[in-house]
């Protein structure tokens, strides 16, 4: 497995997220309340919201456009709405997150 | 090891505490249940359909053997307890099963009441209860002709439209001069004789059962004024008693059904109940809702998470019996304190009645017309004063000057492929489907399946009359109270109470200490809370970016591909070449895509990309624009006509006022946006009697009116009051406005926050105490000290890196 450094934890907000830009499309890196890092392609599997621009709470995100919301550990979508979304491993080493693209 | 719970009773009130216990905390017990009967669990309010031929019993099982099996529950079906042996914590089944438990629940339901006559022991008098009497009923109608229905109740009629479809002959015998006299008043009970004699039924009312007799097998009843008919079945449903033997034998205290407190446990703390067989408060239970709300709180108990409560308030009962539709709530009965509101159109078969005491809803009855069920219950809950909406609240809340959603008002007889949701494309069929398919019980539940009512809300009535009409029987769709999320049991005013009550100064604060079930929130309690936090503690509390959604994270409104549109203010809708000409070096320099003219008389550049956003901004910054605030639950615009500057009509400076009311209200948050507007004269070219607040300008000086929206459900604004000078009219804004920002919940805009508090209340806190007036303008004046920052001016200085990916890799 190839680890890509993404930067910074301190650089991505609590609760929040940032965007990282690879030639396949973004990804969404998100940093939940316990620090955690998870990262999803951002595309909702609904009608291709940017994730990154959602509301993080426990290891979910809302999407900003219509509030479908996807669990960041296995990328699919909760309750009775149906879809799925790419997952990436992480890793946070020395308070610097990578990926694995 | 894991510990054991043995439920003792498979039906809906036990089985459904599972389901909640296993959402909560599935690993947590080691699961046995034991029903009586030899099936799976099967929702009985179904059994009336069953018996009338319309489903079968496989389409009415909610949980199959299937289930039990996949959730690792271990199913005794057909083995009755018979002892519950506490010391050793056992229970002993008919066949000698025994099994032990750590906790056990009782869900043991009721029974039908047997009336104590003679010959009520014969056979062919059977209840109306599982799925044996169905079979025997159904059975009896293929070769037996007459039968008879005691009971004039729910029950009863179901159970007497159901032979007669099957074919036979059915009189039904009722003591009283009412039909279903717990929920309908004598008119409407006589509408539905009518109503229902006319399909065929016969009814003996005011008859009281003195024996019954027959050779070998029920021929005769017998009436106490000494008439009496030829029956060869007879159907008892008076009424049902809690199952309550068992656990009284095992010492377990009993009064008419098994006592718990509001946590459902009973007198021994390792045994809980729930469903028909409780008495809770002196109140024991028989329609389905309440045994939902019980099963929802013994579940969190039982996975002791220790926090809810069961609180049993003023229930409504929505119900569908035999093709007839019916609503009733509260005290519809009335005394010689109340006063009546009654409509009634015989020949629709349409009868509405209204309760009021003390300017307030106390007792609700339709028939026929249940389309404003829910509004009504709603007016009761909130103990709303309606004096100002009684002239016309009798014709529902479509007639209150809103012309609303121009749906059909009955979905009964609509096509499948009827479009019931407008916004997400969801047809009736796919409604019905989903109810059946997937057991559907609530609106929420609906929602979730379907996405039906789930965007703008406007078909909301829609979904839930078709929610009743497949449930049948049975359902009860408005919660006594709506807890704000699935975060807490808490209402929104209980939150907010709660806010000042205890001090909380912060979100995580405020979780910790009224439990909230999520570490975090949900993306729906947590812009509220922090709404909360900045209307209760205004230049104190630190807004929190991560509880905002992306729009007021970001000071710009996402659109479908993810871009923004950027909406510079302009001033009461005044510009000039200069500002132009920038908008328009700006929009070239960054491609904006479209440019277009807002309703509000803005103008949006559409299709930024966000990392443009800071740069973009920085330039109209530059140029002496500040955000417009069209991203947010803030004062979007003051719309206003020419006035008196130019207009031949105009009588006052509307475009003026409108500037001076948009530089005090800029920048202040609101539970949900807030658009005003200011017309010079009557003829109101700047539609303000459709605004949050609007000033209609006249020769005297300037009109007040309050409560308005166009969208989903266009609302005329309330006029408030008359005031002569422009600074009237701006301290009589900051003071409602601020009334609004303390009162209304988070996602409330004006026009329902008035129909919740009434016009009346808004009146007197904002025009007849003149002191309270000054005290809200001056809270307004002191909370806007610190938000009239323009955010994109500081957001493009100081918080660019938000605005840009982390990092790129090629």
């Amino acid at each position: 497995m190839s680890w890509t450094e993404v930067g910074p934890l301190a650089d991505i907000p609590n609760k929040g997220s940032r965007v990282l830009e690879t030639p396949d499309g973004d990804v969404a890196v998100f940093r939940t309340a316990g620090d955690e890092v998870f990262a999803l392609f951002d595309r909702c599997p609904h009608k291709h919201g940017p994730l990154s621009q959602g509301i993080v709470y426990d290891k979910r995100v809302a999407c900003p456009l219509h509030n479908w919301v996807i669990d960041m550990e296995s990328g699919e979508a909760t309750g009775p709405d149906e879809g799925c979304t790419r997952t990436f491993d992480t890793k946070v080493e020395d308070g610097v997150v990578f990926i694995s693209l | 090891m894991k510990e054991k719970l043995v439920l003792i009773g498979n039906g809906m009130a036990g089985v459904r505490t599972l389901e909640e216990l296993l959402k909560l905390a599935p690993e947590k017990y080691d699961i046995t249940v034991f029903g009586e009967e030899p099936y799976g669990n099967y929702n009985r309010i179904m059994l009336s359909p069953v018996l009338a031929g319309e489903k079968t019993i496989d389409e009415i099982m909610i949980n199959d053997m299937q289930w039990y099996e996949d959730n690792n529950i271990t199913l005794h079906a057909g083995k009755k307890i018979t002892k519950i042996d506490r010391v050793n914590r056992q229970v002993l089944a008919d066949d000698g099963t025994v099994e032990e438990y750590d906790r056990l629940l009782l869900a043991t339901g009721s029974r039908p009441f047997m009336l104590p006559v003679p010959g009520a022991d014969l056979p062919g008098v059977i209840s109306f209860r599982d799925i044996k009497d169905v079979d025997e009923m159904l059975s009896t109608s293929k070769t037996h002709k007459k039968a008879v229905v005691i009971g004039g109740g729910l029950l009863g009629l179901e159970a007497a439209n159901g032979l007669m479809l099957q074919g036979m002959d059915v009189t039904v015998v009722h003591i009283s001069g009412v039909l279903m006299n717990q929920q309908l008043d004598e008119t409407a009970s006589d509408l539905m004789l009518e109503e229902l004699k006319g399909k065929g039924l016969n009814f003996l009312m005011n008859h009281a059962t003195e024996s019954i007799s027959g050779d070998g097998r029920v021929e005769k009843l017998h009436f106490k004024d000494g008439s009496d008919i030829d029956a060869d079945l007879v159907v008892m449903a008076v009424g049902i008693r809690p199952n309550v033997e068992l656990a009284d034998s095992a010492g377990i205290h009993c009064d008419r059904g098994i006592v718990v407190d509001d946590t459902m446990q009973t007198f021994d703390p390792t045994i809980y109940s729930v469903g028909e067989c409780v008495q809770h408060r002196n109140q024991t239970f028989g329609l389905v809702a309440p045994l939902f709300e019980q099963a929802k709180v013994c579940a969190n108990h039982l996975a002791k998470m220790g926090i809810a409560r069961y609180i049993s308030s003023v229930t409504s009962t929505k119900l569908k019996v035999t093709g007839i539709d019916l609503f009733s709530a509260g005290d519809f009965n009335g005394d010689e304190e109340t006063e009546d509101l009654v409509f009634k159109d015989a020949a629709r078969h349409v009868y509405k009645k209204l309760v009021i005491k003390n300017d307030r809803l106390i007792g609700v009855v339709l028939y026929g017309d249940t389309v404003d069920g829910t509004w009504y219950f709603q007016l009761m809950r909130d103990a709303t004063d309606v004096s100002d909406i009684r002239e016309n609240m009798l014709f529902g809340q479509h007639h209150l000057g809103d012309s609303g959603h121009g749906a059909a008002n009955s979905t009964d007889n609509l096509p499948d492929d009827a479009e019931i949701c407008g916004c997400n494309g969801v047809c009736k069929g796919d409604i019905t489907k989903a109810i059946a398919e997937h057991s559907l019980f609530t609106l929420d539940e609906v929602k979730a399946h379907t996405k039906a009512s789930a965007s703008c809300g406007s078909c909301t009535g829609l979904v839930e009359q078709i929610l009743a009409s497949s449930l049948g029987t049975d359902f009860n769709d408005t919660p006594s109270k709506k807890a704000m999320c699935g975060c807490t049991d808490l209402s929104h005013d209980e939150v907010k109470n709660a806010i000042k009550a205890q001090d909380l100064k912060n979100i995580p604060q405020l979780m910790e200490a009224l439990e909230w079930k999520n570490a975090d929130g949900c993306h729906s309690c947590r812009p509220a809370l922090n709404y909360y936090m900045l209307s209760s503690w205004p230049n104190e509390y630190v807004d929190d970016p991560q509880s905002r959604f992306i729009n007021e994270r970001v000071h710009a409104n996402i659109q479908k591909d993810g871009t923004y549109s950027v909406v510079p203010r302009i001033w009461g809708g005044v510009t000039n070449p200069g500002e132009l000409r920038a908008i328009a070096d700006i929009s070239e320099k960054y491609d904006v895509p479209t440019v277009k003219i807002t309703g509000g008389q803005r103008i949006d550049l559409l299709g930024v990309k966000k990392d443009d956003l800071p740069k973009m901004w920085a330039d109209l910054s530059d140029a002496g624009f500040v955000s417009g605030h069209a991203y947010g639950k803030s004062l979007r615009t003051v719309k206003t006509c020419v006035g008196s500057e130019w207009c031949r009509f105009g009588t006052q400076d509307s475009t003026g006022l409108g500037i001076k009311l948009e530089k005090m209200t800029w920048g202040s948050w609101t539970p949900h946006k807030f658009k005003i507007a200011v017309s010079g004269c009557p003829r109101n070219c700047a539609e303000a009697t459709i605004k949050d607040i609007g000033v209609v300008c006249v020769d005297s000086g300037y009109e007040l009116h309050v409560g308005g929206n166009g969208g989903i459900k266009v609302r005329a604004t309330d006029f408030l009051c008359k005031v002569a000078t422009e600074e009237e009219a701006m301290e009589y804004t900051a003071a409602y406005m601020q009334l609004y920002r303390e009162e209304g919940h988070y996602l409330e805009r004006t026009a329902p926050w008035i129909e919740r508090v009434g016009l009346n209340h808004v009146q007197a806190l904002v025009v007849d105490d003149a002191e309270n007036r000054k005290r809200l303008a001056e809270r307004f004046y002191k909370s806007q000290e610190n938000s009239q920052n323009d955010p994109w001016a500081e957001h493009a200085a100081k918080y660019k890196e938000n605005y840009i990916p982390i990092k790129q890799v090629s």
